[in-house]
């Protein structure tokens, strides 16, 4: 196991570094730069100062020369300087990334918690009412479209019930455990509510597969218990899937928060690349894209060793 | 019974307190939509930088409501009337007097100015800036406004006089002139290709010395939120909060929210609601917030493309804006507060004329122009010339921006009711502007929006020198590619035009040419709005790029 996690690793860094090239050559060719972005703002500004600007910025060295003098950089540990936010990139990403996982984490682990037992009792119950209107909730919870979500929860619990905080990550001059937790409750619900329905609905899918089983079979004729045979024999390969569908996830989880992170005010990951690539900031979208590859990258390698945890079958080591 | 009585003792006091709430107010809450980069007053232009600074730091001029200059931190303007300003000659190589001119301006800083600190503002700050803003590599934005600084002489602690090569109309006002506390900064200018990086402004943002005005920069969350607090070491008008805390909500469907929920107290107009926003807004809360509405120098408007054929032909161009409604635009889907545009000087300004050509809405005239161009053939409602040509256009301009989105499909069925054919292709902002736009790829019309300034030359939208090329590596914003030997003339006589009067003169001639020449077709005028609760006065909009927090402490709340 421990080859393998290496092995995994290496060809992780491999991956990292043939998409940090074409991350950078993707974003170099991408129309209009930070400069021109600049006119918008100050028409006054002389031609002469746009042509200076551009030469102290190094826009207009070709794009191969500038990615060598960053990874040369990046090696030395320097990641650059954002335009954007004029702060070392670390600076602007480390506190973001923090946020964004700590939303993804609570909203990710408040999505299991309710789309497992949920999904096991819509697979147990075909039929039954409350199924159905599991699915009928699993469906809604899918289609609603998040920033709709957002603002509904904003109008009911901030502006009518005033009982949660509109937006933002703290109250100015607080920043308190509890202020941040009561913060963090409305972008979790909405961040969660598609992702519940989308779990509810593999597991529930995978729970059914997985019953009709023989082992199953056999198992409820060995006379155990319906809660061991689902919790203990049926759960564990119904898991399989969805841990699959969990670590694809984790990339787009970035992407998929932008409209969360941007209803709440919540500073975090998705945000912060939205904002880098339409602002020309390419040393910041690259490192945040780059990062999002390296979560995901993560996420498989974990989510390989959740396999070989839940199926004994599964064995990562060399067969002579 | 007695927990009855006590429960309703509760309730009125909770409705006192709530009602007492507003007039013992310590503390505002704005709420806006973005975020500044940086805090450096040179570096990178954004208007809510404009907007917060306002509050902490003074500049020397600005232009106030009446869209004139006035003195922030300086006694009074440098006038020839005066005697403040004077013009000399400037020298050659070898010392002999040219006929090129430059002016030398006298400044005076009023007393009792200071930073935040403790530190007296003085000439040396003055010097400071001026050694940073014209270095090459310090990142300044507007550095050629320092490089025009040949000199400046140090009278005393509090005078000065610059020595500027360039003599304009505009030689009286230090625009772009934000100074730096010289005593704080000089450590990070001692690599200058490194300033940008180890300003205070980015590094220690929250020091007080930073700042000269009624308030001074206490706390930042970048993207979130900044903190000010009073100012102790400001002599001037006391300000009327204690805190003002500005916070950054992006989505103004959100932004709204949290002013209807209590967490903002004002939406700023500077960069708040969008005008259909604050109009469905106004009806729904009148009775708690007054939404007022103040057109400013934003000019909407559609550059046309003269190097298209159709277009080169002033016939077709005329045609094109008699066979729009702009009044109607305006009433209907602005509800009338976005005045139409004639020309691309507003009205507040002082150097606008009503004597150009006004082209009311005529689908009669417009039909004969185009008939009179050759488009006279119509085949399924379209117009089509002898050779067979058909007369389409192809409008662009920032996919996602609603309200334009909206004006595009309005314009598609006026031009569509007189024959000609509109093909909407619009394309995000970076792209419009990184590509389309500024290397001139559009083929028919950009519908887009010039920030601009009161009395602001048009050298680089109007001078045939400005027209985008490979060959000058796409600088320049003439995107038209208008090329009128007179509008050249005009506008470089205009810069060297020191008499009002005259110049006034000569900017007639100049709108008048171009509502004759029409290169762009002008829309309306954009407005601001201004989200304001009743119980706060004294926010005065001014509509130009000065923001109303120059006068933050001139806020106040009523009982």
């Amino acid at each position: 196991m421990i080859r393998f996690i290496i092995n995994r690793t290496c060809q992780s860094l491999v991956i990292l570094l043939v998409m940090s090239f074409f991350i950078f050559l993707l974003l170099g060719l991408m129309p209009g730069d930070p400069i021109d972005l600049l006119v918008g703002s100050n028409p006054t500004i002389s031609s002469d100062d746009l042509q200076r600007l551009k030469e102290l910025y190094d826009i207009e060295k070709p794009v191969l020369e500038r990615y060598l003098a960053w990874i040369t950089n990046a090696v030395h540990g320097d990641l650059g300087y954002s335009r954007l936010f004029a702060q070392p990139v670390m600076d602007i990403l480390s506190p973001r990334l923090f946020n964004s996982i700590t939303l993804m984490s609570v909203s990710l682990a408040l999505a299991l918690f309710v789309a497992i037992p949920t999904g096991i009792y819509a697979a147990t119950h075909p039929n039954s009412l409350l199924e159905k209107a599991i699915n009928f909730l699993c469906f809604a919870g899918i289609s609603i479209p998040p920033f709709w979500l957002a603002l509904l929860f904003i109008l009911l619990f901030s502006v009518f019930a005033g009982i949660l905080p509109a937006s933002g990550m703290e109250t100015i001059g607080d920043g308190s455990l509890i202020d941040r937790v009561h913060h963090m409750i409305l972008p979790v619900a909405t961040l969660s509510m598609a992702t519940i329905a989308g779990y509810t609905r593999h597991v529930s899918a995978s729970m059914t597969e997985v019953l009709q089983n023989d082992y199953i079979r056999t198992a409820r004729a060995k006379g155990l218990l319906e809660k061991s045979v689902l919790w203990r024999h049926a759960l564990k390969n119904a898991l399989i899937p969805v841990v699959t569908i969990i670590a694809l996830d984790f990339g787009s989880l970035f992407s998929g928060a932008l409209i969360t992170e941007t209803m709440f005010s919540w500073l975090g990951m998705g945000k912060t690349i939205y904002d880098a690539i339409i602002g020309s900031d390419y040393n910041l979208a690259l490192i945040g894209l780059l990062l999002a590859t390296l979560l995901t990258l993560t996420a498989n390698i974990m989510a390989d060793i959740a396999y070989a945890k839940l199926d004994p079958r599964i064995s990562y080591q060399k067969k002579n | 019974m007695r927990v009855g009585l006590w429960l309703l003792g509760l309730l009125v006091s909770l409705v006192a307190l709530n009602s007492t709430e507003a007039w013992t107010k310590q503390r505002l809450v704005i709420g806006v939509t973005q975020f500044p980069s940086t805090l450096n007053p040179l570096i990178d232009s954004m208007l809510i930088k404009s907007y917060i600074l306002a509050m902490a730091r003074r500049q020397i001029s600005i232009i106030d409501h009446n869209w004139e200059p006035v003195c922030q931190l300086c006694t009074e303007l440098a006038t020839f009337e005066n005697g403040r300003a004077k013009v000399f000659p400037l020298k050659d190589k070898y010392g002999r007097d040219t006929r090129e001119k430059g002016v030398r301006t006298r400044f005076t800083l009023k007393d009792e100015l200071f930073w935040g600190d403790g530190m007296p503002v003085t000439t040396e700050d003055i010097f400071f800036t001026w050694q940073v803003g014209k270095h090459r590599e310090t990142g300044v934005t507007n550095h050629q406004s320092f490089t025009d600084i040949i000199d400046i002489e140090v009278h005393d602690a509090k005078s000065f006089t610059i020595v500027n090569k360039k003599l304009d109309y505009q030689y009286y006002a230090l625009s772009g002139f934000n100074i730096l506390p010289a005593h704080l900064e000089r450590d990070a200018f001692k690599k200058p290709r490194d300033y940008r990086k180890k300003t205070l402004y980015q590094t220690n943002p929250t020091h007080p010395g930073l700042y000269n005005g009624p308030y001074r920069i206490t706390k930042i969350v970048s993207g979130s939120y900044i903190v000010l607090e009073q100012n102790e070491f400001w002599k001037g008008k006391p300000p009327g909060f204690k805190q003002i805390q500005v916070k950054t909500i992006e989505k103004t469907s959100a932004l709204e929210a949290n002013l209807l929920s209590g967490s903002i107290d004002y939406i700023a107009g500077e960069a708040g609601l969008s005008l259909d926003q604050a109009v469905s807004f106004e009806k729904r809360h009148s009775e708690r917030y007054k939404v007022s509405y103040k057109p400013g120098l934003i000019y909407e408007h559609l550059d046309l493309m003269l190097d298209n054929p159709i277009l080169s032909d002033l016939r077709v161009r005329k045609a094109l804006i008699h066979s729009i409604d702009r009044t109607a635009i305006s009433n209907r889907l602005f509800s009338g507060k976005q005045p139409v545009a004639h020309n691309k000087i507003h009205p507040l300004d002082w150097i606008h004329t009503n004597t150009v050509k006004k082209y009311s809405f005529d689908l009669q005239k417009a039909r004969e122009l185009l008939n009179d161009a050759g488009w006279n053939t119509i085949k399924t409602g379209i117009r089509y010339n002898s050779a067979g040509k058909k007369l389409q256009l192809e409008l662009m301009s920032t996919a996602g921006n609603r309200s334009r989105e909206l004006v595009e499909q309005v314009l598609q069925s006026y031009w569509k009711a007189v024959g000609i054919e509109i093909k909407i292709r619009n394309q995000p902002a970076r792209v419009l502007f990184g590509e389309t736009i500024s290397k001139r790829k559009f083929t028919g019309m950009a519908m887009f929006a010039w920030l601009s300034a009161p009395e602001s030359l048009p050298r680089t939208t109007l001078h045939s020198q400005s027209i985008p090329t490979k060959e000058n590596n796409w600088s320049g914003q003439n995107y038209t590619g208008f090329k009128n030997q007179l509008m050249d003339q005009l506008i470089d006589s205009i810069e060297i035009e020191l008499e009002k009067e005259k110049r006034k003169k000569l900017w007639g001639q100049l709108q008048r040419l171009y509502a004759e020449q029409l290169p762009a077709i002008p829309l309306y005028f954009r407005a601001n709005s201004f989200i304001v609760p009743k119980w706060l006065k004294g926010i005065r909009p001014t509509g130009h790029m000065f923001p109303s927090t120059n006068w933050v402490e001139d806020w106040h709340v009523i009982k």
